[in-house]
């Protein structure tokens, strides 16, 4: 019987199994970042622990940056006390650290694979629950605690329970104008948001073996959204291709070393997984959401749930709270609700395909006089190259503000916030209740696309019809 | 050694609803700071206070139920983000375990390693307790790691937790960094058999 990824690197990583059962997993890559490493930091101090293998773990800031005035002390103290914290941490304890001057800096999930940093074959954890999207890398990437940031510097392992494996296939033909997120609010959408608990998602099919690397991480991103703390894609030709030459990847001799041992770690043909689920591409439409769970989704030709049509109590109280906080009108078109923010970037959509995605379409166009549009670049890297593509003036001449690089408006840490009840179409991740930054605010997900032309339609929109696809 | 975590006895607060994340346990600009210290007071924010900072009709803020022991809540609690500030506040708040119907992982893990269990009841059960609590909120609860009960009354049902989280708590190892830091010989060897090039 063959063996999967996970089960592969599971094995390769496991160093031994611990009093409670569980498995002391080794770490082959550490990310850590401004808002759940200090603490870990601290408890090192406490306990007088050095960091084991400084050289494993790597060092961005980007939840609270703010993306327009980044001159220190910033203007928020807690924030700029965070930024000194992390520096002073990285110095000394030895940890390599893409600072703001770094050129480098940006979402610590943009930054590993444009580094190269991320690698196939490998577990990889970060304080932070999108590190699934290492996984397009076909690596065991998952988010861990702060804790387990301070067992991860000690000792370079964790302790980890094992999870099942469920093979999620979509295979078909994508219509024009459904991107990867809408794979992706798709899946999490049939699946629902805790049905990947317990399980490692590895995505194939024809669809996954077409994406580009960058369209992978947009799904592995979102598979905590599933409740799958991690998902992966097996390495082939285009996660080598994309891999080559960049900063921390082998070079020469040591280049087909490793691309050898990766990619013995890609899942044999006969693995027997402990679920497989099938999803056709042609059922899957240009999505939105519409509540405060990522999995309560429609395509954007579709009407907002009606409560009374609900097939459970429990599934009529969860619409019944989602459309009184998202003031959505039930059995209505989502299309044409009006928006007040457009929001496009975040670990989930702010690479550098999603901005030329963008711009092809919102070019010699103008964003609605009541919408304020941010483009958000994932990292100071995908803002170089977009500048040097002239991407930032395509958006700032239809009206977006172009901004520095950083988690932004996704979890508002920053600056950047939703004020009062404002509605935001937003290339995001998560539409919980107050997730950007206003306690009222109200958050609709959906591809970069989407967003540019809600942004130009001044509501929801179709924008298969807006940009006439 | 920590003090093992075999029970826990105390009173308890239904919370309602179903998918209560993280950002709703400890919204993300309470997370501006380098220390746990005062997340306390954090937890639940933007339900016990509306937009305006006024004190809401939510019932952790009814004086009944402000000391209360045992979190009880529904399906997937403490989904999205791995903030740890999330069972932080919750333990500085004052919360000593939670029954759930069921758990997010990440926040599971977390909740565990610092010694609060996380025990899944049936949506039958936990309903029943809800119900018992919100019309008692003097009711006594105890949470049984070792046996994996949960007693009130005189009702007591069977709750499940991983095994590896009840040895782990019972035994008082559920902080993991001893045995992890023992193991430093291994570690390496497993590290160097990974041929890592980078």
């Amino acid at each position: 019987m063959g063996k999967s990824l996970y089960q592969k690197v599971w094995e390769a990583h496991s160093v031994k199994t611990l009093s409670d059962g569980r498995t002391q997993l080794l770490i082959g890559t550490h990310l850590i970042h401004e808002v759940t490493s200090p603490q870990a930091f601290g408890m090192m101090r406490e306990l007088g622990l050095k960091v084991r293998f400084p050289q494993r773990t790597f060092a961005t800031v980007d939840h609270i940056v703010p993306t327009q005035n980044q001159q220190q002390p910033l203007e928020d103290r807690l924030a700029d006390e965070m930024l000194n914290e992390l520096r002073k941490n990285a110095d000394e304890f030895g940890i390599t650290y893409f600072d703001l001057a770094s050129g480098k800096q940006g979402v610590v999930h943009v930054v590993g694979p444009e580094q190269g940093i991320t690698q196939p074959g490998t577990t990889i954890a970060c304080g932070d629950s999108h590190t699934a999207t290492h996984g397009a890398f076909g690596a065991i990437a998952f988010g861990i605690g702060t804790t387990q940031v301070r067992d991860v510097l000690a000792t370079q392992t964790i302790a980890m329970g094992g999870l099942k494996v469920r093979r999620i296939n979509v295979n078909g033909k994508l219509s024009p104008g459904v991107y990867a997120k809408d794979v992706a609010l798709h899946i999490v959408k049939v699946l629902g948001a805790k049905g990947g608990i317990g399980f490692a998602y590895e995505y194939g099919g024809n669809i996954f073996d077409e994406f580009t690397m960058e369209e992978r991480m947009t799904v592995c991103n979102m598979s905590i959204e599933g409740g799958a703390r991690c998902g992966y894609v097996n390495p082939d030709q285009k996660t080598f291709d994309y891999l080559e030459g960049r900063n921390y990847s082998p070079k020469g001799a040591d280049w087909d070393i490793a691309v050898e041992r990766w990619k013995s770690f890609a899942s044999d043909a006969d693995t027997v997984y402990d679920d497989i689920v099938n999803i056709d591409a042609a059922d899957i439409a240009p999505t939105v959401t519409w509540g405060i769970s990522p999995d309560q989704g429609i395509a954007v030709s579709d009407t907002i749930p009606d409560p009374e049509q609900a097939a459970t109590p429990e599934d009529k109280a969860s619409i019944i709270e989602a459309l009184e906080y998202m003031k959505l009108p039930a059995g209505q078109p989502i299309k044409g609700t009006a928006i007040d923010v457009a929001f496009i970037g975040s670990c989930t959509n702010g690479r550098i395909s999603d901005f030329r995605e963008v711009a092809k379409y919102i070019k010699g166009k103008k964003v609605a006089a009541n919408v304020k549009a941010i483009a958000v670049p994932g990292s100071q890297v995908v803002d170089v190259m977009a500048k040097q593509e002239g991407l930032d003036k395509i958006f700032t001449e239809a009206g977006f503000e172009w901004r520095a690089a950083g988690c932004s408006m996704c979890l508002a840490m920053n600056p950047d916030k939703l004020i009062g009840d404002q509605i935001c179409a937003s290339s995001s991740n998560r539409n919980f209740k107050g997730r950007q930054g206003s306690p009222i605010g109200r958050t609709v997900l959906m591809s970069p696309v989407m967003v540019a032309a809600a942004a130009i339609e001044g509501g929801i929109a179709d924008a298969r019809e807006t940009f006439n696809f | 050694m920590i003090e093992p975590i075999k029970q826990v006895v105390g009173t308890g607060v239904p919370i309602p609803g179903a998918d209560i994340d993280t950002d709703r346990i400890i919204p993300a600009r309470f997370m501006k700071c380098v220390t746990f210290d005062g997340l306390g007071e954090y937890a639940f924010y933007d339900v016990r206070y509306d937009n305006d900072g006024k004190i809401t009709d939510h019932i952790l803020n009814d004086a009944d139920y402000r000391d209360a022991d045992i979190l009880v809540a529904g399906i997937n609690f403490g989904c999205g983000s791995s903030r740890e500030h999330a069972p932080q506040a919750l333990v500085k708040y004052g919360f000593k375990a939670i029954i759930a119907e069921s758990f997010a992982e990440i926040f599971f893990g977390n909740s565990t390693t610092l010694g609060l269990p996380c025990v899944i009841g049936s949506k039958e059960d936990v309903d029943a307790l809800k119900a018992a609590l919100q019309a008692d909120a003097t009711l006594e609860v105890k949470v049984d790691v070792e046996s994996l009960t949960v007693s009130y009354a005189d009702v007591s049902f069977a709750v499940t937790m991983p095994a590896s989280a009840v040895e782990a708590l019972t035994s008082g190892n559920y902080d993991p960094i001893n045995e992890l830091l023992a193991a430093e010989q291994e570690v390496t060897a497993t590290l160097n058999a990974q041929a890592y090039l980078a």
